[in-house]
């Protein structure tokens, strides 16, 4: 799009990039011992993609992570959030009791609470990138109805 | 000791104000571009807030949601429509004005019974805190008390949450996901 030739902002994004998914997962794999938890992690793990998405266009964005990604992502977060509470039930506990998931009730606690994190941070990810996604496609199509490779790319979602 | 709490009631007046500011220039400004920026400081302001309340994980979610995102999905939205508020007639801001005057009064009335800032007879310290702080440690076993109650006590609270994600995610897509995609001259050609 039209921050193509700036060079100063691809550069340094591509500094930046791999330190905000670092960080991210820094966050959602460190969420029980300090602040931050699926939500946080997920919405910084967007960031680093609407960031890429802002600076080389939705349409490369789009060919790093194609839609049908996103869209099962965000089904999978909710599946994996979902699912926990039901294992806990086959177990013979009740909804989200994560205590049956180990013989030790602590770790049950642990493995529960870092499953269901991550399936809010997938959520939380796709989710972001969806909606950034498509409010990005339909202002593309509308800033350049007349490249309809770009406008077909960028609004496929 | 002293010094410490003069240090603590600076920041917060000094947030507070700024909060303040900004959220005057928000509602004075024209330029929507300018008060997508403003609403994204006023964000970070919030964000400073929380951290002096101690509240890091929400200072966190502020900072992330209030300031990154949606400051970017707001720009998206002017992409869309239009950088300039159209101005209000008189009237009607006079009708504004009043409706607003009228909430803020009985926001202030309804926080008069509140109890005060830290104040350890409050409700919300006796009810469940006391149980979350004192024994999620031998329940749950996690040093940090807030994912416990997010993801354990509360963690029926937060499937529905995540499923608000999911379903905000899927009602843009299904209002604005696949529009205009075969593309002509017109314009009600959308491709759903």
């Amino acid at each position: 799009m039209m921050m193509r030739r700036k060079m100063v902002l691809r550069v340094v994004s591509k500094l930046l990039i791999p330190f905000i998914l670092l960080f991210a997962l820094y966050v959602q794999w460190h969420g029980d011992f300090g602040p931050g938890g699926g939500f946080q992690a997920g919405v910084i793990f967007a960031a680093a993609f609407m960031l890429y998405g802002l600076i080389y266009g939705l349409g490369t964005l789009r060919e790093a992570l194609p839609s049908w990604v996103t869209r099962l992502v965000l089904s999978l977060g909710v599946l994996l959030y979902a699912g926990v509470g039901v294992v806990c039930l086959l177990l013979g506990g009740n909804f989200l009791d994560y205590d049956v998931l180990a013989h030790d009730p602590l770790h049950g606690q642990h493995y529960g609470i870092i499953l269901v994190e991550f399936g809010v941070g997938l959520t939380v990810f796709a989710g972001i990138i969806t909606i950034f996604c498509a409010f990005a496609g339909r202002a593309a199509a509308d800033v350049n109805p007349h490249d309809p490779e770009e406008t077909a790319r960028a609004g496929d979602d | 000791m002293n010094v410490e709490i003069v240090t603590s009631d600076l920041l917060n007046v000094a947030t507070l104000v700024i909060m303040g500011i900004t959220g005057l220039a928000i509602a004075r400004i024209r330029n929507l571009f300018a008060v997508v920026m403003l609403s994204g400081i006023y964000s970070l302001m919030g964000a400073t807030l929380y951290v002096i309340l101690d509240a890091v994980d929400v200072a966190f979610t502020e900072a992330a949601v209030g300031a990154g995102a949606s400051t970017v999905l707001m720009i998206g939205t002017l992409a869309l429509t239009s950088d300039r508020e159209k101005a209000t007639p008189n009237a009607r801001a006079i009708k504004g004005l009043f409706v607003c005057t009228l909430i803020f009064a009985a926001l202030v009335y309804g926080s008069i019974d509140m109890p005060l800032y830290g104040d350890p007879s409050a409700p919300v310290h006796n009810h469940v805190a006391p149980r979350y702080l004192g024994e999620s440690m031998g329940e749950i076993g996690l040093p940090n008390v807030v994912t416990s109650v997010l993801a354990s006590y509360r963690g029926y609270d937060t499937m529905g949450e995540t499923f608000v994600i999911f379903t905000a995610a899927v009602g843009v897509l299904t209002l604005i996901g696949r529009a205009r995609r075969k593309k002509g001259g017109k314009d009600g050609g959308s491709g759903s």
